[in-house]
């Protein structure tokens, strides 16, 4: 099956992030297609580059970096909650693009189920 | 970023993009009261791109979502802006489909004449059954 991403919460504070990354990694190894993750609200947090957590913890935007680069997933970050929230071209971590809300509309068209991360 | 993204169509380029033809039934789900957190602002931004992709669009006020659409909103004095207009700008964009939850209007002594758009009011078991009908759900 075909499974689009939305996650919209930040990293740390919230576990929807984990759970998002853990959702994926499992539906991967059944042999599921993640062709898309969609990173909006505070979501777009995970993107940031200037994360840096204590060395004993997950580090979450990295994990995402090499999850995507292994699995060819399109990690898409939204313009405008990025700006709001500082995420700039220059501050985005590596495996991220930044893009519009229509990258998220069209993965809904495009994939069999669209499972969001949220609060 | 991409330059040739316009504010319309989100970054999608329509003449090179796959993405038309297939209409799917979308459902926006807000539950978060207009202010306090971005969500219900940020959603709307979501609404208003999709109609630009030609989709079968709806969406559900329940919970503390109906105070988005109540009418006569000040928000001068916590220095927010006030964007319950665009509810009313909807119909411009063919989304239409606006629904209510009975019982959240209830427990907050709401009625349909408290709120700023046309809508149907339905009870949660309505919108149970009218959610399963969706292609694709996206709760705020």
């Amino acid at each position: 099956m075909k499974l689009a991403i939305m996650i919209n919460e930040g990293v740390y504070q919230h576990q929807s992030t984990d759970s998002a990354y853990q959702f994926v990694k499992a539906a991967i190894e059944k042999g599921h297609e993640v062709p898309r993750i969609f990173f909006y609200h505070d979501g777009v947090y995970n993107a940031s580059s200037l994360t840096d957590p204590p060395k004993d913890d997950r580090n979450i935007v990295m994990r995402w970096a090499k999850l995507a680069h292994e699995h060819n997933i399109d990690m898409v970050v939204c313009v405008a909650a990025a700006l709001r929230r500082g995420i700039k071209d220059e501050n985005l971590a590596e495996g991220f693009r930044i893009s519009g809300l229509g990258q998220l509309v069209e993965a809904g068209i495009q994939a069999d189920r669209l499972v969001v991360f949220g609060d | 970023m991409g330059e040739e993204m316009t504010e319309s169509t989100g970054g999608i380029d329509f003449e090179d993009e796959d993405a038309s033809g297939v209409i799917k039934k979308f459902m926006f789900v807000n539950r978060k009261a207009p202010y306090g957190t971005i969500y219900a602002l940020e959603s709307l931004e979501v609404v208003l791109i999709s109609a630009a992709f030609d989709q079968d669009v709806s969406l559900i006020f329940m919970d503390d979502g109906v105070y988005q659409i109540v009418k006569g909103q000040h928000t001068k004095a916590i220095d927010v802006k006030n964007f319950s207009p665009t509810y009313r700008a909807l119909e411009g964009y063919d989304i239409e489909k606006l629904y209510v939850e009975k019982e959240s209007l209830d427990q907050r002594g709401l009625t349909e004449d408290d709120l700023l758009v046309d809508v149907q009011v339905m009870s949660s078991a309505e919108i149970a059954k009218i959610m399963a009908e969706q292609d694709v759900v996206i709760s705020f």
